[in-house]
């Protein structure tokens, strides 16, 4: 009698407790979102108020308004538009037809040399740079004179990334293998299969590269940091440290810039989230 | 025909790879300032690197960062999953959430770290405060920077905690039935199912944790530059100063090919020990 009265009771308890456990999680995990829009709408006054007000109560719009005139933020809107788009392209297009070599086609050695993009997942962590080859790739470039352009940061997008190559590789091989033999028995070659069969059908994952991609370029401080040194160039990323001067940091106004450049990427999120958390999950596979 | 395909990460892979871990070995020798030519120093940088404190203190933040940072992270990706994993209506709003902070700049996350660590205006040591903790100067208190730091990072693992998500939805329903009928109740179920079926996951967790660790360089160039008294000092931050603010290229290729070394070693061994650890019999 005992054990279906106690399942009873914590079949009725538990949506309870997962809501608290989930809520009180989320409150953490969202509170620098919050706390970065509250305080870029307070005024300077109420942001030298101890204890903080855990809203604003004179709200301060114009905080954007300054915030966008502290720095060239339309110029560096686009230098970082420009930055992302490419990347998106580059990456895109590039781990596609690696990936298309490492699954749709059957050669000798495929799978062995297969092992070192694995292997290089751990270096390429952080990309296009990463504090393991900056040094060199910096030398490298700064011959071809190349340093204060986009080059740096874009042309090795157009050269694959080997999580995006896992990525698109988990998702091809389970296109069923028939699709291409058909089209090689009517006569296409691997191109054609590539183009007219596979790209239609490896879409989503390709949104999904195209968006991890733009994301990371997006939200690059290293790379721009290194080769971006004329201030004409600047990303948003590099705009934000204007805010830091030698009279310290006014917080309001830097949160509010901020806000600016977090803003896209949640709302590009909030758009293709089904593609965020199902691309996420392949990977996991 | 498939290495044609394949010809541009080849081509990537000698090009952004392997040439570049190389050359830090040959520039790791050379004296350069960045212009004109590197001059042949022999192992002179090396002798230099053993004999400087500042050197062995990066080092040894780097370690303490990653031996703090990766099995924090592990946890924390493990809570995530399990909170994305509850069977509630509205839960895809939950993912939401906690997912959002890991797509966020971390430039911006740092910034933002900055003000609410505050240790006079900051909600943190206000909320502190509430429980009569006293106010800690977070990013100027050598004992906490570095926790300041971890701290920051905690707020990306939405994207790991998706991939352990995954994990936990592979394991099959009857064995958690099996258990229920055997009387193991939720914390016996976890530590003798979840737990050992995530094993795999852990293991990719703590080698890209391991990466990104040793990696670890925008949240302390932007919150402490180092500081308090080189506290934050990662070798990742004193290669890019050698390199780019005192001019020392040769000395900072030398310190990126032994961060390489150290980022091999640790991964190999790692993977070594999974074959103690790993289950990899789900079926």
């Amino acid at each position: 009698m005992e054990g279906p009265i106690q399942t009873k009771r914590s079949a009725s308890l538990q949506p309870l407790l997962s809501r608290i456990f989930l809520i009180g999680m989320s409150l953490f995990y969202i509170s620098p979102m919050y706390w970065m829009l509250v305080t870029a709408l307070k005024s300077d006054r109420e942001l030298a108020n101890f204890p903080p007000t855990l809203w604003p109560h004179e709200i301060v719009w114009q905080n954007f308004d300054q915030a966008t005139r502290t720095f060239p933020f339309l110029s560096y809107l686009e230098n970082t538009i420009f930055y992302a788009a490419l990347t998106v392209l580059g990456s895109v297009l590039s781990n596609f037809v690696i990936a298309y070599g490492f699954s749709r086609i059957k050669w000798t050695g495929r799978d062995l040399l297969f092992y070192p993009v694995i292997a290089s997942i751990f270096i390429f962590i952080q990309f296009p740079v990463n504090p393991i080859t900056m040094v060199p790739m910096f030398s490298f470039f700064a011959r071809l004179g190349l340093v204060n352009s986009f080059l740096p940061l874009i042309l090795p997008t157009f050269f694959g990334n080997p999580f995006f190559i896992f990525l698109l590789r988990q998702f091809m091989l389970q296109i069923p293998a028939d699709l291409s033999e058909a089209a090689r028995i009517d006569g296409a070659n691997e191109f054609q299969i590539m183009y007219r069969i596979i790209l239609p059908l490896a879409r989503p994952a390709l949104v999904v590269v195209g968006l991890l991609a733009g994301v990371n370029a997006w939200n690059d401080f290293l790379g721009p940091l290194i080769y971006l040194q004329n201030d004409k160039l600047y990303t948003l990323s590099l705009g934000l440290t204007f805010f830091k001067t030698m009279h310290g940091i006014q917080f309001n106004l830097l949160m509010a810039a901020s806000c600016l450049v977090v803003l896209p990427v949640i709302v590009v999120f909030l758009f293709f989230q089904r593609f965020f958390i199902e691309g996420i999950s392949l990977g996991g596979k | 025909m498939g290495l044609l395909f394949i010809s541009p990460w080849i081509i990537g892979f000698f090009l952004f790879l392997l040439y570049p871990v190389l050359s830090n070995f040959h520039l790791g020798m050379t004296q350069y300032s960045g212009f004109g030519e590197p001059e042949w120093i022999g192992l002179r940088n090396y002798q230099q690197l053993l004999k400087d404190p500042l050197f062995w203190t990066s080092l040894s933040n780097t370690f303490y960062y990653v031996l703090l940072a990766v099995p924090l992270g592990v946890a924390v990706a493990i809570a995530l999953a399990m909170a994305m994993n509850q069977k509630v209506r509205e839960v895809t709003l939950y993912r939401a959430l906690l997912y959002i902070p890991s797509i966020a700049p971390i430039f911006a996350l740092a910034m933002m770290l900055i003000w609410l660590l505050n240790p006079r205006f900051g909600l943190f040591n206000y909320l502190l405060g509430l429980l009569h903790i006293p106010a800690i100067n977070w990013l100027g208190d050598t004992r906490w920077s570095k926790l300041a730091i971890v701290l920051v990072a905690q707020f990306g693992a939405g994207n790991i905690g998706l991939i352990f998500l995954t994990a936990l939805r592979a394991i099959p329903a009857r064995l958690y039935d099996a258990a229920s009928l055997d009387g193991a109740g939720p914390w016996k179920k976890f530590w003798y199912i979840t737990l050992p079926l995530l094993t795999p996951t852990i293991l990719y967790d703590i080698i890209i944790g391991i990466g990104l660790g040793l990696q670890v360089f925008v949240p302390a160039y932007i919150m402490t530059d180092g500081g308090p008294l080189n506290s934050t000092m990662f070798t990742a931050l004193y290669i890019y100063k050698n390199a780019f603010e005192y001019s020392q290229v040769g000395l900072a290729a030398a310190v990126s090919g032994i961060l390489f070394i150290i980022n091999v070693v640790l991964a190999v061994t790692i993977f070594w020990s999974s074959k103690y650890w790993v289950n990899y019999h789900l079926e």
